[in-house]
């Protein structure tokens, strides 16, 4: 069978390797202690570390788009940077 | 309540639903006057009702091929796809009515977001893919690419009636000696019918009514009666009788059915939510 | 319902798994793919980074397109939210008039979406069109194909003829679950016409209106196949919505790679707004 169609690269390559891994890590620390640690932070409605991970990697895409969208694509990295801040923000709060 | 204490306004509530109702038959009306009616009387005489009743246009329909067999093209994937959605959401739907296991309430969330997806984003990809596989131009390739949203459907209507067989069901007939599969079949699957029938419903509907997928993935051999229909649109020199009598043909499975799931489109749309 | 735990039940979700995986993560993939690289055809790929993310993102093409969208869903939203509370709260409770209501007001619902634009496209047509001929008739100069705001206005009022029925058999629903103790005890109170509506049936309709609020902002945000047949996105742009859009760039042009970039961010939106739609849903269930 012919993957070429599919156009894979290097960077998007890592890119999905490693939500994959994301998940994988995720799926045995739930396995390790089940529940998710659900408990209702800033939001004010419950969420599981699950969800956490969910709204960081959401929030993270939505940064990087703001960045390109108005900073012309420049630095990249800084986006990267403010993204892991914001992740870190929401494991600690939401 | 008799009517000489009611208020004015509520006597005449029932003014409401009328309107509206007038409001939505008018231009269905519209469709099935100009489907009796000659392209030709169409064009040169306005009329609230055909002049020259034919049936003309459903006879052009069901003879020339080039249109017949759109609608059988369509009934043969979208029998496939509902086949295919129900069948793996059954199961699913279960787990997911019954049980907690790792990332459920993710795997659900992540089903809703197919059901959410716009097509558009996926036309170019699905394209590409079924290029690959060789199946441009087969049913099966539109089936599978309405699965994008109707598993995920039939998942979500499937969970919603299932939550509502207690549970005790089960425990009971496992306690009298029920295997998994004898009990899904002989006692669960009764006790869901409804829901079984709503899901197939609505599967069969959402597929029926796309279209973009539908036309990117099919050129000749399976092409569906809604792709042809624009098709004709575009082409000079339509024949709007034609094109109203096929409008009133694709709408029939619908109308068929919409007395047996009329307390369920509510259930249905909101994806077994109400 | 308690649910025990049982991670067996993931065999159970399995052929949905692959299936799903099918039919959305591997294409997802490709767009991911294709969203980041530039071709000239023949499977031969070019890396171009982020460029085409701010080439979309810095065009007034994409950022009109979602205004247009985000107007269309405000306008219809405004218009079959307070319209479908009026008619499901004067439908009638019981009798022969509850059956043929549901059944005729579902009878949009169930028409191929196609169709839909083509009873609006002859229906509003001046020289073939009931509307469009009275609308003359009237000294009314309408006509959708060269105008674009009778354009906009035939779209709005054919999404409104579609899917207002939605709207109220959802909130029906939640009405018929009212005991009719209510009603008495409010008669009895004196109660006025408004407090009924505010105190009593509102706060039941609550979690089907959410819903409903919900299914036909996201359903109005990948609008397509009624306009396409309708006006095809025109007169000039007036009409092209955000799925419009992308198809003419994604197939009619083929340009994979604007046409990549494009489809992930609006994926992002569509999956931001999922995301509200699960959480409000299942915060409201867990509170009722």
């Amino acid at each position: 069978m012919n993957f070429s169609w599919m156009a894979w690269t290097l960077p998007t390559a890592l890119f999905f390797i490693t939500i994959a891994l994301l998940l994988v890590g995720m799926g045995i620390w739930e396995y390790v202690s089940p529940g998710g640690n659900p408990r209702i932070g800033i939001l004010r409605f419950e969420t599981t570390r699950g969800d956490r991970l969910f709204v960081s990697l959401l929030g993270s895409a939505f940064i990087h788009l703001a960045w390109l969208g108005f900073g012309g694509g420049q630095h990249l990295w800084w986006a990267l940077a403010l993204s892991v801040v914001y992740a870190v923000g929401v494991f600690r709060y939401v | 309540m008799t009517a000489t204490t009611q208020p004015l306004s509520q006597r005449l509530s029932w003014l409401i639903p009328t309107v509206y109702i007038l409001f939505l038959l008018l231009p269905i009306y519209w469709l099935v006057n100009m489907s009796f009616k000659e392209t030709s009387e169409i064009l040169s005489t306005f009329s609230l009702w055909p002049q020259n009743p034919t049936l003309r246009n459903y006879t052009v329909i069901f003879t020339d091929p080039s249109w017949y067999k759109g609608y059988i093209n369509s009934i043969i994937y979208v029998v496939m796809n509902t086949v295919i959605s129900v069948g793996a959401a059954l199961p699913a739907a279960y787990a997911f009515s019954r049980y907690r296991f790792l990332g459920d309430k993710h795997l659900f969330f992540w089903l809703l977001t197919n059901r959410m997806a716009p097509p558009a984003v996926f036309a170019l990809p699905f394209f590409q893919l079924y290029s690959a596989f060789g199946l441009i131009d087969t049913h099966i390739a539109v089936a599978l690419a309405h699965c994008l949203f109707n598993v995920p459907l039939a998942v979500w209507i499937l969970e919603g009636f299932m939550s509502g067989v207690p549970k005790e069901i089960d425990e009971t007939a496992y306690i009298d000696g029920y295997s998994f599969p004898r009990f899904f079949l002989k006692i669960f699957t009764p006790l869901i019918a409804s829901g079984i029938g709503v899901a197939a419903f609505f599967c069969f509907m959402f597929s029926w009514v796309e279209l973009l997928l539908a036309r990117t993935l099919t050129t000749t051999d399976a092409k569906p009666i809604a792709a042809i229909m624009t098709r004709t649109v575009s082409a000079s020199g339509l024949d709007w009788g034609v094109l109203a009598a096929a409008g009133v043909l694709t709408i029939i499975p619908g109308a068929l059915v919409i007395y047996f799931v009329r307390n369920y489109i509510a259930k249905g749309f909101a994806l077994g939510r109400v | 319902m308690e649910k025990t735990w049982n991670n067996k039940a993931w065999f159970m979700v399995l052929p949905v798994l692959v299936l799903v995986a099918f039919s959305a993560v591997i294409p997802l993939m490709t767009v991911v793919n294709y969203s980041v690289q530039d071709t000239f055809g023949n499977n031969e790929f070019f890396w171009a980074g982020t460029d085409w993310y701010v080439e979309v993102l810095t065009s007034d093409r994409f950022w009109d397109a979602l205004t247009r969208n985000l107007i269309f869903s405000a306008i219809i939203l405004a218009i079959e939210i307070p319209l479908g509370i009026i008619i499901a709260l004067n439908m009638p409770k019981k009798g022969l008039g509850v059956p043929v209501c549901l059944v005729l007001m579902a009878l949009p619902l169930l028409i191929p979406w196609n169709v839909v634009g083509t009873i609006w496209q002859v229906f509003g047509r001046v020289d073939i069109g009931l509307l469009g001929h009275t609308l003359e008739a009237l000294g009314i100069n309408y006509n959708y194909v060269q105008n674009p705001i009778d354009a906009w206005v035939t779209l709005i009022v054919m999404d409104v003829w579609h899917w207002t029925s939605l709207v109220v058999l959802l909130c029906y629903a939640g009405l018929v679950s009212i005991p009719d103790a209510y009603y008495q005890a409010a008669k009895i109170d004196g109660a006025s016409r408004w407090s009924v509506f505010r105190y009593i049936q509102l706060p039941k309709m609550k979690r089907v209106l959410l819903i409903a609020f919900l299914l036909r902002f996201m359903d109005s945000f990948m609008i397509y196949t009624e306009p396409f047949v309708v006006t095809g996105g025109g007169p000039g742009n007036s009409t092209t919505f955000l799925s419009i859009d992308l198809v003419k760039m994604a197939i009619g042009q083929f340009d994979l790679g604007p046409a990549a970039a494009l489809s992930i961010i609006y994926f992002l939106i569509v999956l931001l707004l999922s995301w509200i739609f699960y959480t409000v849903m299942t915060t409201s269930d867990a509170q009722s």
